[in-house]
C-alpha cells in the first residue's frame, strides 16, 4: 500500500486543417483593396449605418445589406496597443501597433496593424493611412498595415 | 405537466450540398432564418429567444453564439441559448426549444441548426468526445462503431448486405423528391451501393451518410400566438430524450436499447398504442442503412430481428402503409448539427401537408427521431391537432 505509484499523465495534441469560406462580403472587400487600393463598406438600409468591415447582416436593424460604399484609405485612431513580445502568429516583427481605427466615411471601427512603435508617438484622435502590400495574396493583410499621417 | 401547447408555426431550410463555397457560416444559416420568418410572416423584432445549435469542434469555430445567434439571427439583445449533443444536436435543439414555450418561459422561440462540415474535420470533432485513454487509440470516430453496431446486428438477425443495400435505395430515391436533399438519385439500384467501396467492414460508402453544408430553421409558438401566425402549425405531442453509456461493452452495442425506452415513453404521452397504425410517417435517424433497419425495430414497427422484413414488404416505402424518411433522410443529407432537426421540420412538413412531391397522404401524426452520442435518442411526435 505504501508503494509510490508514478501520477501518469496522459498528452495529447490535435491537428485540424480548417477551412472558412470567405463568403460574398469578404470577397468583395479583399478583391477591392487588393486590385484597386480601395476600402468599400456596406450601409444598412434601414439605419443607414456604413460597416467596415462589410457584413450581410445589420445586427441592430437586421435587414441585409447591399448597398456598397467606397470609403477613406484615412481614418482616426480610437484606441491602440503596442506589442513587444514575439509569438509565431504575428503579422509583422514586433514592435508595432494594434489600433482601433474609424475610417473616413464608416461608422463602425476597423483593428488593424499601425506601424508606428513608440507609445510616445501614438496618440488617440491621431490620423492615420493605409498602406497596401505590393503583391496582393487576397487577404486582409492586402492592407499591410496604417501608418500615422504627419 | 407543460403550461403550454407549443406548435412549429415557420420552417426553414437551405438546399444541402456537400460544400457551399459561395458563402460563410453567417450568410449560409441567415438563408434558412430568413425563410423560416418569411414562413411565420414574423419580424426579426417578434422573436422572444433563440435556441441555436452545431458541433464547434466541427468548423474550428468558438462561441458560435455570434456567427449563428447575432450575425445570420435577430439574436441582438435577446436571449440565445447553445446546445451541443454531437448527433443529437438537432432533436436537443428541438426539444430544448419546445421546453422553452410549453413552460411558458417564452411565448416563441426561433431554433436552429447548421453545419458547414466541409470547412473542418467531423472525424476529429467526434474523436474527442471519446475517453481519451480507453477509446481514442482505438474505437473513436463515428465509422468504427456504427460498423461493429452493424456487424453484431446483421449476425444476431441474419439480416443481409442487400436488405440493407435496399434501405439506401430507398431514402436516396426519396431524396429525388426532396428539393432540399443533398443526395438525390432517383435511379440508384442495390447493385451500385453493394459495388461501391468498402469503408469499413460491413459498411460501403454508400451504406453510410454523407456529409453536408446548410442549415435549418423553425419558429415555434405558443397556442395564442399560434392562432395568429397559423391555421396550419404542427403541433408538439410528445418530446424523450434517452440517454446512455457504451465503453465497448458496458452497456448493449446494438438493438438501441434507448429508442426503444424513448419511444415508448413518447408514445404513451401521444397517446399511441400501435405505430404503424397509430402514426402516419416516421423522419429516422439513420447514420447508415444497416442503422435504418435495426431503428425500425428499436422503435417499435416491427418485431427485433424484423426490420429486413418490414422493408423487404414495402411497408416503409413511399407507397407503403407507414413511409419512412420520406425526405430521403440521413443517408442523402447530413449537416450534423442540422440533421436532427430537419427530420423535426421534415416531419411538420409532413403533418402540415406541404410536403409537394415527398407528401405522404393524409398525415395526422409523425414521428421524428434525433440519434447520436453514446447510442443517445431522442423522440418527437407531432400532430396536426393540439394535445390538449
Amino acid at each position: 500500500m505504501s508503494q509510490e505509484i508514478e501520477k501518469k499523465v496522459f498528452r495529447g495534441r490535435i491537428k485540424v486543417p480548417y477551412k472558412h469560406t470567405a463568403g460574398a462580403y469578404v470577397e468583395k472587400f479583399i478583391t477591392e483593396i487588393g486590385k484597386n487600393n480601395k476600402i468599400f463598406g456596406v450601409k444598412c438600409p434601414k439605419c443607414k449605418k456604413v460597416y467596415v468591415p462589410p457584413k450581410m447582416i445589420c445586427f441592430e436593424c437586421f435587414e441585409k445589406m447591399e448597398e456598397w460604399v467606397e470609403i477613406g484609405n484615412q481614418g482616426i485612431v480610437k484606441g491602440f496597443t503596442v506589442i513587444t513580445h514575439s509569438t509565431p502568429v504575428m503579422p509583422l516583427e514586433p514592435p508595432f501597433a494594434y489600433g482601433i481605427i474609424r475610417l473616413d466615411g464608416a461608422d463602425t471601427d476597423f483593428v488593424h496593424i499601425i506601424k508606428e512603435s513608440d507609445p510616445e508617438k501614438l496618440k488617440i484622435g491621431m490620423k492615420v493611412k493605409a498602406v497596401f502590400k505590393e503583391k496582393p495574396r487576397k487577404r486582409i493583410l492586402d492592407i499591410e498595415y496604417f501608418e500615422p499621417i504627419q | 405537466m407543460p403550461k403550454h401547447d407549443v406548435a412549429i408555426v415557420g420552417i426553414g431550410q437551405t438546399k444541402f450540398r456537400s460544400k457551399r463555397r459561395d458563402v460563410n457560416i453567417p450568410e449560409m444559416i441567415y438563408e434558412a432564418v430568413k425563410m423560416a420568418l418569411d414562413d411565420a410572416q414574423l419580424e426579426p423584432k417578434d422573436i422572444d429567444a433563440l435556441i441555436i445549435g452545431n458541433m464547434d469542434h466541427f468548423e474550428g469555430i468558438n462561441f458560435s453564439e455570434l456567427m449563428c445567434g447575432i450575425e445570420a439571427a435577430p439574436g441582438y439583445l435577446k436571449p440565445i441559448v447553445k446546445v451541443a449533443t454531437g448527433g443529437t444536436t438537432g432533436s436537443s435543439l428541438a426539444i430544448c426549444g419546445y421546453h422553452n414555450v410549453a413552460s411558458g418561459i417564452y411565448d416563441n422561440v426561433l431554433v436552429i441548426g447548421w453545419e458547414k462540415l466541409n470547412e473542418g474535420g467531423a472525424t476529429t470533432g467526434i474523436i474527442t468526445a471519446f475517453d481519451p485513454v480507453w477509446e481514442r487509440p482505438s474505437l473513436a470516430g463515428a465509422l468504427g462503431p456504427l460498423a461493429l453496431m452493424a456487424g453484431m446486428y446483421s449476425a444476431k438477425y441474419g439480416i443481409t448486405a442487400e436488405q440493407a443495400a435496399k434501405v439506401t435505395v430507398k431514402n436516396r430515391s426519396n431524396a429525388a423528391n426532396n428539393p432540399f436533399a443533398h443526395l438525390q438519385m432517383p435511379n440508384i439500384t442495390i447493385d451500385y451501393v453493394m459495388s461501391s467501396q468498402m469503408i469499413s467492414y460491413p459498411l460501403r460508402l454508400h451504406d453510410v451518410c454523407p456529409q453536408s453544408e446548410g442549415a435549418c430553421a423553425l419558429i415555434y409558438a405558443n397556442e395564442e400566438e399560434t392562432k395568429k401566425i397559423t391555421d396550419n402549425p404542427a403541433w408538439f405531442h410528445a418530446v424523450e430524450t434517452a440517454h446512455y453509456y457504451t465503453f465497448g461493452t458496458d452497456d448493449k452495442m446494438y438493438d438501441l436499447p434507448t429508442a426503444t425506452f424513448a419511444s415508448k415513453k413518447a408514445y404513451k404521452k401521444a397517446g399511441i398504442k400501435n405505430p404503424v397504425k397509430d402514426l402516419d410517417v416516421a423522419e429516422i435517424y439513420e447514420p447508415t442503412s444497416w442503422s435504418e433497419l435495426s431503428w425500425t425495430e428499436a422503435l417499435g414497427f416491427c418485431k427485433p430481428g424484423e426490420g429486413g422484413k418490414l422493408l423487404d414488404e414495402g411497408i416503409t416505402l413511399m407507397s407503403g402503409e407507414f413511409p419512412v424518411n420520406p425526405s430521403g433522410g440521413v443517408l442523402s443529407t447530413n449537416p450534423i448539427g442540422a440533421t436532427a432537426l430537419v427530420r423535426v421540420a421534415e416531419a411538420a412538413i409532413q403533418v402540415m401537408g406541404r410536403g409537394e412531391k415527398r407528401q405522404v397522404p393524409d398525415v395526422e401524426k409523425a414521428l421524428a427521431m434525433g440519434f447520436g452520442g453514446s447510442l443517445w435518442t431522442e423522440i418527437l411526435i407531432l400532430g396536426k391537432e393540439p394535445m390538449r
